[in-house]
């Protein structure tokens, strides 16, 4: 029993909690900011580079697909340090562009690198989604006459939504995770009220307290996104009992549409 | 000095960007077998008869999933740190047990490939037939060559581009690494740009490397792909 409870001791700590509680609280405050920022800012970017990257325009196709390379290529560290501390190296110039203030701030460096970066895994999304719409959809939606806004709205885009929905959270559990280097450049976000605290009570327990928030929030999404998945595809499954309504018939049965053929002429 | 100059000349920094490199390929490589041979056992561990086996190999995933790479590094590098100094004390030794960053870098990329690879190992695992494994313990094989000679050889084909996805991530999360005080790629980036006021050129230099082992491996699994699919459709 007593080992027991110098084991739990060891893992969890309740009265580190009730000391630092609102530092990990605040940091959670500053995770889901650049998180949130990152991920809808990624999202509007990444349209344009979808498009740029399925365009008959040669420049324009290879340098999304070069975007696209760079930033799926090298990592999201090596990318944020050089925002950060480049910004540094050319300080006369952005001071003088007056955006000093911008790149001055470890805050606004994190969303630019991390918005950049995930616009390259969403276009990728959007280009899969929007790929997986069979040409036909569309060549069809012409022919009944429906105008080239009319034929996204109501044909390519809803469909391509569905296609998009699951990547996409997956997407946003990864930005979650990779916010986490922010704490690198000096951000007080969760993984860096995590660290401080570590740094000033060498207790293990904190970095289990921070798995269990960031588990929380990757888990709370992936069964809210399983559930959003359900609802938007609603639609679709409902062909499942109609098919067990009309067995197919059994093996061996002639079919009936030659059997009654009947000689052309 | 000129960007040339800081990069190839006889004071320059390209010779520590090159060993960084090479050290972030080795913590890569090392990794592999430690990372997807972790995989294929938490896979096999996925699958078994019994529920709590089962239980703690899907908690195990879902934890190292859930949370970032690099808490994931900290809680097993601190936490590895704090049961040698634990088994130091119990045991009454004088000096303190330490890892290298290096292993401790590899045991904790490992633990997370690990988590990575193993859902990869159970989508391959399930696409071989039971049949086979009937047959081939019919034909008298035990458990352990009927797993070996049977299935291992045809999950390769099927696991080839959920497995070439993991390096390409692990390649990446080597970069983490360098928090951790090995000088790999990134941190020798660091280093010279620290001593040369050059961030742009140090950071633009590691991620060009960086651009290149991602091509390179693209290219590699996309021979490796072809190459398992000879003869198959």
């Amino acid at each position: 029993m007593d080992a027991l409870h110098g084991l739990l001791g060891f893992v969890f700590n309740t009265e580190l909690l009730s000391q630092y509680g609102w530092r990990l609280l605040s940091g959670v405050r500053i995770t889901a900011e650049v998180v949130l920022l990152s991920c809808s800012i990624g999202f509007v970017l990444a349209y344009p580079i979808c498009r740029a990257r399925m365009s008959r325009n040669l420049p324009l196709r290879s340098g999304a697909a070069g975007y696209i390379a760079v930033f799926r290529g090298t990592p999201l560290l090596c990318q944020l340090y050089l925002v950060y501390y480049g910004a540094g190296e050319v300080r006369p110039w952005l001071t003088g562009a007056g955006l000093w203030w911008f790149f001055r701030d470890a805050f606004y460096c994190c969303i630019l690198a991390f918005s950049l970066n995930t616009a390259a895994y969403q276009a990728e999304i959007l280009r899969g989604a929007l790929g997986s719409v069979s040409r036909g959809q569309r060549e069809a939606a012409a022919a009944l006459g429906l105008s080239p806004y009319r034929v996204a709205r109501h044909v390519v885009w809803p469909q391509a939504f569905l296609a998009a929905l699951r990547p996409l959270g997956n997407e946003l559990i990864l930005v979650i995770k990779a916010s986490a280097l922010a704490a690198i450049v000096t951000l007080l976000d969760l993984m860096g009220q995590t660290r401080l605290i570590f740094a000033r009570t060498f207790d293990f327990s904190v970095y289990l307290y921070a798995a269990l928030i960031y588990l929380a929030a990757t888990e709370g999404i992936r069964r809210l996104w399983n559930r959003m998945e359900r609802a938007a595809s609603k639609h679709v499954r409902q062909i499942e009992p109609l098919k067990a309504a009309h067995p197919a018939p059994p093996r061996g049965a002639l079919p009936i549409v030659s059997a009654e053929a009947v000689p052309p002429g | 000095m000129s960007a040339a100059g800081l990069l190839f000349g006889p004071d320059g920094w390209g010779a520590l960007l090159l060993k960084g490199a090479l050290v972030t390929v080795a913590l890569g490589l090392v990794t592999v077998p430690f990372g997807f041979g972790g995989g294929l056992v938490l896979a096999g561990l996925k699958l078994s008869r019994w529920r709590a086996v089962r239980g703690l190999s899907e908690a195990y995933t879902t934890f190292f999933r859930g949370i970032p790479d690099l808490l994931a590094l900290f809680i097993v590098y601190f936490g590895l740190q704090s049961l040698l100094d634990h088994a130091q004390a119990t045991l009454g030794l004088a000096s303190r047990l330490e890892l290298s960053a290096f292993v401790a870098g590899v045991i904790a990329l490992s633990v997370v490939v690990a988590a990575y690879s193993g859902e990869v190992w159970v989508a391959a695992l399930r696409t071989v037939p039971p049949g086979q494994v009937e047959a081939a313990r019919s034909l008298g094989l035990d458990r352990k060559r009927a797993f070996f000679l049977v299935v291992l050889p045809q999950l390769g084909r099927v696991a080839l581009p959920g497995l070439g996805n993991v390096w390409t991530v692990l390649l990446k999360d080597t970069s983490l690494i360098s928090t951790l005080a090995v000088t790999d790629l990134l941190r020798a980036a660091s280093e010279a740009s620290k001593n040369t006021t050059r961030p742009i050129l140090f950071y633009g230099a590691a991620a060009a490397i960086y651009l290149v082992f991602s091509i390179a491996s693209n290219a590699g699994q996309a021979a490796l792909e072809r190459r398992a699919n000879r003869g198959i459709a």
